[in-house]
């Protein structure tokens, strides 16, 4: 089958066979290998990415899910050449130790922080709970997402 | 090296923006995954579906029928199949160890999940559905699963060596008679789990021919010297083979054994194409080693005003069914089971056995954590049989600095025990209430010693490049992997302090065997001590060859010269590094520095139990405590707070130093409370994330890192190793808490829900 769909502001037209996930597609034919494969069954998030605007891990939509669709990854973030605000607070609050799992940390609070699920700390750690880390212990994350939050303020 | 000791520091001591996290944070960091080459082939592995058999056949012929595949390749195609582990200085019982394990199962599978064959294909379906079609005929044999029972008479044979893998003894005064004289002895088994190091990159690389014939492979790994390694197992000169470490997405031990290299290796050898392996995250959970469980059995006694007198420890070691770094991690059980304690009679008997679990080798804390379980639940029972605060019973036996450990190692820098205590106790304050009456608050508190640096009988160096461009911009070159800590950002601190260039301005390039020089393996927390301190000694000497010149153009003497903000200057005068290199380049002046670093070497353990003498070049310390709530119900336990001290030395990065504590603790409470690899009857059940519980943000509490800096160590500037110390307080400091809550002491880990409900 073929599939249309916009990654990053890039529109792809690619064939794509019906078993293939979104994960699969990004890193192997839409050149997108910021989003990571960490667990394959939607526990850890590090394939964390926004679909029409809302955070899926792709290791669990079918590429075919996302015909027509919008899809952004963390290298769609921030603007010439700038990070985003998020991004910026991660790198200057030691948020990031080997990396990996940050492109979903990156998006997935984000959206937490959109929809308003960034209130107090415990709010922002459950709001997080879908995006496993095993360097940091988080605590650091959790301060950015919160500096983030009171630099930004929730989206009306 | 005066002229920066003399002067505070600029870069050295600040949380600096790490250059690696902004390439991070935007997704443009190439993992081992994220690199391809054109036509490169999909490699995957066929498993041993059983834990212990006989292979009496391993038919490839449908699997090779399968379009696309490329080549199959089983024992018989692996030029030296025999991988070697040699660790010298092995005691009595054992002799020098010299065991071997297979690249590919010959003949007989001993764990489920060893690799058998190797599939390489055009396409990742190919090779996968290869793999699936691979038929294999086993004659299943009885497993073993306890390592005590494996040590039995009449038990199942791992290997026809017999089941003993290693052991070491110690016995340092008299024993019976200080138990007999004592004033109280309490005696208690403990027991740890299985645990899979969790990082959140599986195992991966990609692997290609390169010119010159050199067999190039780009891996996910802690140790890129595993090139001689591949050498050996491809039977080909060293110089033919190449490893480079991109940025690693965790490692914590799980990457110091190779994991996909020599696969890799053996394909291209095979077919002269790039290919690539990418183990999926069950294929990682099942068959990636894990860490050593540990049966313990500690007999504690002391005088009457809480003093030491007698530890007498048992340590059964499961190691799984292949050697590994099982000799080496029981070294380190051995020499830390003592604790952080003084005490003039200890028995050691320690032994690892074969089983037919999955091999366990090297993991985050690496035997001296285990043994933290045992050596700090007998400080909280000796307390509790004396009536004094756990930790008054434990600064009474702090070991101190000239002290000497039964190992016979003198304790020769600062030991902060003391202050690390005070510090807690300070930051916790009064034990809070139960959130409502039906709970329960508990505390817990523990301290533990960690080795930073390789035994010193391994003779360690560490070798780095540090040069100027000549426009005057400063690179780093050195073997280091990264694996998430920081390694290179502190070397890119280090260099700036010393020549005066903002680490900002820094390149540093690392990691590749055949291009940086190589500074030995990102493992045995000693890569600040190791590589820091080669990077120091190159750009003080760079600085010192320089600074003649330095002084020549700036028309003054050389003491006075200063180098700061990316040039040389002398009161109001100032050469930029762009004219002093120039000036260099022409005069032939070196302007570039490759230094060797040696650690202070030493004697091997000798093959007696009298042996005595440095193992370690010195040790970390730590102090932690935690409050919890404890829902007696349920078994539900949350942490409340954690407080975590631990002396670095010098802290060269607060920031990072801060968050090998946060990691490190979290990583042991999911220890403590969560995570187990299940075995039923040697067959590993654990397969997914869903399964292996590590903790999420929100079973994660605010934890509070207290680094204390008492500008003793023997990495640069004085810095102590933290990468893997503060993993190993976190159980007991549990196990405590628990017991405080409670009224009763949980001894064997994980202390699961369940576990809890029915204490």
């Amino acid at each position: 089958m073929t599939l249309e769909l916009v990654v990053n502001g890039r529109r792809f037209r690619e064939p794509v066979e019906p078993h293939v996930t979104l994960l699969r597609f990004l890193r192997d034919q839409a050149d997108a290998t910021d989003v990571k494969y960490g667990c394959g069954e939607g526990v850890c998030g590090a394939c964390t990415v926004l679909l029409d605007g809302v955070t899926v891990n792709a290791c669990s939509v079918l590429a075919v899910q996302a015909e027509g669709a919008r899809v952004e990854t963390v290298a769609g973030l921030g603007e010439n050449g700038w990070l985003h605000p998020l991004q910026q607070e991660l790198v200057e609050r030691g948020a990031v130790q080997c990396g990996f799992c940050t492109p979903g940390v990156v998006l997935g609070s984000l959206e937490a922080v959109r929809l308003g699920l960034a209130g107090d700390r415990p709010t922002i750690r459950r709001s997080l709970a879908g995006n496993l880390c095993r360097c940091t212990g988080y605590r650091k994350i959790v301060d950015a997402v919160e500096a983030y939050r009171d630099r930004e303020g929730p989206a009306s | 090296m005066s002229v920066v000791r003399d002067r505070p520091a600029r870069f050295v001591g600040r949380a600096l923006v790490r250059h690696d996290a902004v390439e991070k944070v935007a997704g443009r960091t190439r993992y081992a995954a994220d690199f391809g080459l054109p036509g490169m082939l999909q490699a995957a592995l066929k498993r041993a579906d059983l834990p212990h058999a006989r292979l009496l056949r391993v038919d490839t012929s449908a699997a090779e029928a399968v379009p696309g595949v490329a080549s199959i390749l089983t024992a018989k195609d692996v030029p030296e199949n025999t991988v070697w582990v040699d660790v010298p200085g092995q005691t009595f019982r054992v002799g020098a160890l010299k065991a071997r394990m297979n690249v590919l199962a010959d003949g007989v599978v001993r764990y489920h999940g060893e690799p058998i064959a190797i599939v390489a294909a055009e396409t990742e379906e190919a090779a996968l559905a290869a793999v699936e079609l691979i038929d294999v005929d086993y004659e299943e044999l009885p497993v073993v699963t306890d390592p005590g029972a494996a040590l039995e008479d009449g038990a199942p044979s791992v290997h026809e060596e017999g089941n003993l893998l290693a052991s070491w003894q110690l016995h340092e005064g008299d024993i019976d008679a200080a138990l007999d004289g004592a004033h109280a002895v309490v005696e208690q088994s403990y027991e740890t789990q299985a645990v899979d190091h969790a990082y959140l990159e599986p195992e991966a690389g990609v692997a290609w021919l390169d010119s010159g014939d050199v067999i190039t492979v780009r891996a996910a790994t802690q140790v890129i010297e595993h090139f001689r390694d591949l050498a050996r197992i491809l039977r080909v000169p060293d110089n033919r083979v190449r490893v480079i470490a991109p940025y690693v997405g965790g490692g914590f031990g799980g990457k110091e054994d190779m994991t996909v290299e020599p696969f890799l290796a053996l394909v291209v050898r095979r077919t002269g194409r790039p290919v690539k392996m990418v183990w999926s995250r069950s294929e990682s959970l099942l068959a990636r080693e894990k860490r050593h469980p540990m049966k313990l059995r500690y007999r504690t006694a002391c005088d009457a005003e809480g003093r030491l007198v007698a530890q007498d420890i048992v340590i059964v070691a499961d190691g799984g069914a292949y050697a590994l770094l099982s000799a080496l991690v029981l070294l380190y059980a051995t020499t830390c089971s003592q604790g952080p304690y003084a005490c003039p009679n200890v028995r050691i008997d320690a032994r690892v056995a074969y089983t037919n679990h999955t091999p366990a080798s090297a993991m985050r804390g690496f035997g001296a954590m285990q043994v933290a379980l045992g050596y700090e639940g007998q400080m909280d029972l000796l307390a509790a049989e004396l009536g004094l605060d756990p930790l008054e019973l434990r600064r009474r036996n702090f070991v101190e600095r000239g002290d000497t450990l039964a190992v016979g190692q003198t304790l020769d820098t600062h030991v902060a025990l003391p202050e690390l205590a005070d510090r807690v106790e300070a930051a916790l304050g009064p034990k809070p209430e139960p959130s409502v009456p039906e709970r329960r608050v508990g505390r817990g508190v523990a301290c533990n010693l960690q080795p930073y640096g390789r035994c010193v009988w391994l003779n360690d160096w560490a070798s780095g490049w540090v040069g100027f461009e000549l426009d005057g911009t400063l690179v780093v070159r050195i073997g280091v992997p990264d694996i998430g800590g920081g390694q290179a950002s502190s070397l890119v601190q280090l260099a700036g302090e010393v020549l005066g260039v903002d680490p900002a301005d820094v390149v540093i390039h690392i990691g590749d065997s055949a291009l940086t020089p190589l500074t030995g393996t990102t493992t045995a927390t000693r890569q600040l001590y190791m590589s820091g301190n080669a990077v120091l000694q190159a750009a003080g000497e760079l600085r010192e060859e320089l600074r003649p010149l330095a002084a020549e153009l700036l028309e003054t003497e050389p003491d006075e010269v200063e180098f700061a903000d990316g040039s040389v200057r002398s009161g109001v005068r100032r050469v930029p590094f762009r004219d002093l290199i120039g000036a260099a380049a022409k005069r032939e002046v070196p302007w570039h520095r490759l230094s060797i670093f040696r650690a202070p070497g030493g004697d091997a353990w000798r093959s007696d139990a009298s042996w005595r003498g440095r193992v370690f070049p010195d040790f970390t310390y730590g102090c932690h405590a935690v409050d919890l709530e404890v829902d007696p119900e349920t078994g539900h336990v949350e942490v409340l707070r954690y407080v975590a001290a631990h002396d670095v030395g010098r802290a060269i990065n607060p920031q990072s130093v801060e968050g090998q504590i946060e990691g490190a603790v979290v990583m042991g409470l999911g220890y403590a409370l969560s995570e187990r690899v299940v075995y039923e009857d040697a067959v590993n059940l654990t397969g997914t994330f869903a399964q292996y519980l590590i903790p999420t943000a929100v079973e994660a509490p605010e934890i509070e890192p207290i680094v204390v800096e008492s500008g003793e160590g023997l990495g640069p500037f004085s810095a102590r190793g933290i990468g893997e110390p503060p993993v190993g307080p976190v159980a007991p400091a549990v196990a405590g808490a628990l017991a405080d809550a409670l009224g009763r002491r949980l001894t064997v880990l994980p202390f699961t829900p369940e576990c809890v409900a029915e204490a």
